[in-house]
């Protein structure tokens, strides 16, 4: 069902017109976007772009000002965050934000608390992240940054989401690490998820995103296929340069 | 030999300290919330108990079979109204809305039953009597039947946090909630079966300490809510065990005060409460990383 040509235009999650303020600021100004199943739906921008409150916002943690967000064709704007997560859309918040107390596995038992069903496992998680299972009566505080952004992704696949909302895997861990992370890509889309993710890491962004969709202070800059922007504009969205169209040089 | 039987007398008292804290214990290590009406709830589990005796006639013993249900309800229900739509606001309005419970419940039990004290299952034989070890060590069948039954409650309670799937549950939201509401648990009913828990709890203890000495609606503040607030410091916050140890050592400063000198006994309990404020603030046993 995920990713099939056939219902290419039914997109799985539509934000429309959103707008989202933190008090008296305007974190999101109507932003929208349509995330197609089976997509890997990137949105990039600097710090404070408004990305982490979107995706918030996508997971229920956030109240809108106004717009909608509809889920597999139904309105869930109002509808509170654990129902959401139980429906099917699963995130990697940011910071990792692991219950810290417990072990390994009992954060995963966790996300598989109100699992759907579906082809995640906690074995199966153990498989994709080798050296897990050895490890998994450890309590996670005692884990390294990337060992935890693991165990992060891990909670979430368990509950075997349609969608995953992937908030800036890259946060403060080491390139090596964020590659090897974004290295495993290619296996958890192959269960057939669609993810919709914020990177403040534009090349780890590109190189999985099958969509792009950069923000500037709560606004829509750019939006495309990375294949038909070109860098110099990716640049020019990213940093808000209003000389962008001067650099335009190429034939 | 006095001092012996001083310490075991303490031992048996600090059960039914342990019993009194450890819901209070529980209920701000997974909501964060202060509950000064705690000491009142031990004493409507009393009258609860009082009045189910009354109308039903079950055995003084096994009215806890009626009452603590009935106070788990309660605790739900409370804490999903009046503590969660407080917990919404701040920190500070839990606090005063838990200390207005305290004033309401303290003024509805004088409205109902009168300032006069009360007392349950004088006359029972398992509670009023006690056997002797040589000549100066009395033991109450009772205190170590309630100092048993504290043991019981807290492995019990202990087994259930860290094996089951709802003290699983309950652990992940008061380590992060939100991040327990990505997990799809709805935090509120969690924050409820953690209060339910504690409300049984104090229930139980209520009645325990119904059945040792008389009780009147002052009591809940005036003494229980202290003894439960001095354990779980003593202690250490969150951990079950460090309740029970919390209690004991209450229980046990309290009993060798009292030999000293009659007018001793709470001072001497207080002293060690300070003492460990100052040198040990987390508590004896602090649980590891959420110190």
């Amino acid at each position: 069902m995920s990713g099939a040509q056939g219902e290419a235009s039914t997109p799985i999650l539509e934000v429309r017109d959103l707008t989202v303020h933190h008090g008296q600021l305007r974190a999101l100004d109507r932003i929208s976007l349509r995330v197609l199943p089976g997509e890997v739906y990137a949105i990039i921008g600097a710090n404070g772009a408004g990305k982490s409150t979107l995706l918030r916002t996508i997971a229920g943690l956030h109240h809108p000002t106004e717009g909608s967000i509809r889920y597999d064709g139904q309105d869930v704007t109002r509808i509170r965050p654990e129902r959401r997560a139980t429906s099917g859309i699963a995130m990697v918040p940011e910071g990792r934000r692991l219950f810290g107390s417990l072990t390994v596995q009992e954060n995963l038992q966790i996300g598989a608390t109100y699992a759907r069903k579906g082809p995640w496992t906690i074995d199966r998680v153990y498989e994709l992240f080798s050296w897990m299972r050895d490890r998994r009566a450890q309590r996670t505080e005692q884990l390294s940054g990337g060992e935890q952004q693991a165990v992060a992704i891990g909670r979430a696949l368990v509950a075997n989401p349609r969608v995953l909302l992937l908030d800036e895997l890259s946060l403060g861990l080491a390139p090596v690490v964020v590659q090897r992370i974004y290295g495993m890509m290619p296996q958890i889309l192959a269960s057939g998820l669609t993810v919709l993710l914020v990177e403040q890491d534009v090349s780890q962004a590109l190189r999985v995103a099958s969509h792009l969709q950069c923000l500037l202070e709560g606004r829509t800059t750019l939006e495309g296929r990375p294949s038909d922007v070109t860098a110099a504009e990716v640049e020019a969205a990213y940093f808000g340069l209003r000389s962008a169209p001067a650099e335009e040089t190429e034939p | 030999m006095v001092w012996v039987n001083q310490v075991i007398q303490g031992i048996l008292t600090g059960g039914l300290y342990a019993l009194f804290a450890c819901g209070l214990s529980l209920m701000f290590g997974v909501m964060k919330v202060v509950n000064l009406a705690h000491g009142d709830l031990a004493i409507v589990g009393g009258y609860v108990a009082v009045g189910v005796i009354t109308v039903t006639h079950v055995p003084v013993l096994w009215s806890f079979v009626i009452v603590v249900p009935l106070m788990a309800v309660l605790g739900y229900v409370l804490q999903r109204t009046v503590i969660q739509a407080a917990l919404d606001r701040s920190v500070l309005t839990t606090l005063l809305v838990t200390f207005g419970l305290s004033v309401v419940i303290e003024n509805a039990l004088l409205e109902f039953f009168t300032a006069g004290s009360h007392s349950l299952g004088t006359g029972n034989a398992i509670i009023t009597s006690s056997f002797s070890i040589g000549s100066q060590i009395s033991i109450a069948y009772l205190g170590l039947l309630i100092f048993a039954v504290a043991v019981v409650v807290l492995t019990g309670l202990q087994y259930f946090l860290s094996r089951s799937r709802y003290g699983r549950m309950i652990r992940a939201v008061a380590d992060d909630k939100e991040a327990a509401q990505l997990s799809g648990i709805d935090y509120r009913h969690v924050f409820g079966i953690a209060a339910a828990i504690a409300f049984g709890t104090v229930a139980l203890a209520g009645i325990a300490y119904g059945m040792t000495s008389q009780f009147a609606p002052s009591t809940g503040t005036d003494t229980i809510l202290l003894f439960a607030f001095a354990a779980v410091v003593i202690g250490g916050l969150g951990s079950l065990w460090g309740t029970l140890l919390g209690g004991v050592i209450l229980g046990v400063a309290q009993a060798i005060g009292a030999q000293i000198n009659g007018s001793d006994e709470l001072l001497a309990g207080y002293i060690v409460f300070l003492v460990v404020l100052v040198v040990r603030p987390q508590g004896l046993i602090a649980r590891g990383g959420q110190a």
